[in-house]
């Protein structure tokens, strides 16, 4: 009825079996994208943990290096039982979805020499393009107007788009700096205004 | 590099990239493209659009086009070895931190981290609309699809795979 999960602990009842089994269905309800199918799964159909939780481990995991849903499984499966949990909560994400795509690829193959499988596909590939403009228009969007992130958002671009410089190198260069920029910032909004910094 | 097997090369190149790839897999497109298609030789754009294309095509977590750059480069066992290697490094990061969060969830530089992190990831994600975009690219059909796709999304609540479904079948008449 309520929400099940005031606190962690109580995702502790979860049994291996059925984390394995919701991450599976999980990654494999999800195309071009799964965060918002687990997040659906997660808060609204099993209520294992509060929409506020669930933003909260993924505001964690969209720091952290690497695929945001394998952090956001490995997360949850840490909370439930331990290294035991998570290593079921990633198999359930990853298994079925890799044996697929790796049938599809090897399924491609055969057919690939088809003029039609290839015009498919090279329409398709124009497509996926379209969705992740779409997803980095959102993005934009999203920050909004400040100058700081404006700049440096566009220092990566052109280094990456333009000068084609590695990411490693990017991020090493760029990443220390940003977040110095972030902490004087904070600083400044938090001597302007009491109680600002406090977020969820 | 003459001799040496490239899946190791891929291998370790994504050891690295699972630790640098703050925002996701998509992020990671750009330096993959340097990598896979300009720098090694072990794939065509075309290729790396349509195995891009494939991953975004199934179901489960876009990190599969890892997983399907690693079948191209080394079969079904470069496939496993790739999405291991791209999970690994963050799966043990991830594990570490879910011990930690708690704890300094709240402190000022961890927000000051997550505020100077999410620009660089946003300018990552352009970076690889825009490389993907011309990758894809085969004339304006292939620039009027990936512009009509992006306004669907972000215009309307269609399904992406619906998009994806659609240009499939523009492709197969040959409009595209």
């Amino acid at each position: 009825m309520s929400v099940r999960s005031e606190n962690w602990s109580r995702s502790r009842d979860i049994r291996l079996s059925s984390l394995f089994l919701t991450f599976a269905f999980i990654g494999l309800s999800g195309f071009g994208g799964v965060l918002p199918f687990a997040r659906h799964e997660l808060v609204e159909r099993k209520r294992w943990v509060s929409a506020a939780e669930f933003t909260d481990i993924l505001s964690i995991c969209q720091f952290l290096p690497g695929p945001n849903v394998v952090n956001l499984t490995v997360t949850f499966g840490v909370r439930v039982d331990g290294i035991r949990g998570a290593v079921a909560a990633f198999l359930g994400l990853m298994v079925m979805p890799v044996a697929i795509v790796l049938a599809l690829a090897v399924l491609y193959a055969e057919f690939s020499e088809v003029p039609q499988v290839r015009d498919a596909f090279r329409a398709i590939a124009a497509a996926a393009a379209g969705l992740l403009v779409a997803m980095a228009f959102k993005m934009v969007t999203a920050m909004g107007m400040a100058l700081r992130p404006l700049v440096l958002m566009a220092a990566v671009i052109v280094a990456i788009v333009m000068l084609r410089l590695p990411l490693f190198a990017v991020v090493a260069v760029l990443g220390p700096i940003s977040i110095a920029l972030a902490w004087w910032d904070n600083r400044a909004k938090a001597d302007g205004e009491r109680d600002t910094d406090g977020r969820p | 590099m003459d001799g040496r097997d490239p899946l190791i090369d891929l291998v370790l190149h994504l050891l690295v990239l699972s630790l640098v790839a703050v925002g996701g897999i998509n992020v990671i497109l750009p330096d993959l493209h340097r990598v896979a298609v300009l720098g090694e030789g072990w794939m065509t754009d075309e290729e790396f659009t349509t195995l891009f294309a494939l991953a975004q095509a199934a179901p489960g977590p876009n990190m599969l086009f890892v997983t399907l750059i690693g079948w191209k480069v080394g079969g079904i066992p470069g496939g496993l070895a790739a999405t291991a290697a791209m999970s690994g490094p963050a799966v043990i990061l991830a594990y570490g931190m879910a011990r930690l969060w708690l704890a300094w969830g709240h402190q000022p530089w961890f927000t000051a981290l997550r505020n100077g992190l999410a620009p660089l990831t946003v300018g990552l994600i352009v970076a690889s609309a825009a490389l993907l975009t011309i990758a894809a690219a085969s004339g304006w059909q292939s620039y009027a699809v990936t512009a009509v796709a992006a306004a669907i999304v972000i215009m309307t609540r269609v399904h992406p795979i619906i998009v994806l479904a659609g240009a499939g079948a523009l492709g197969v008449a040959g409009l595209v």
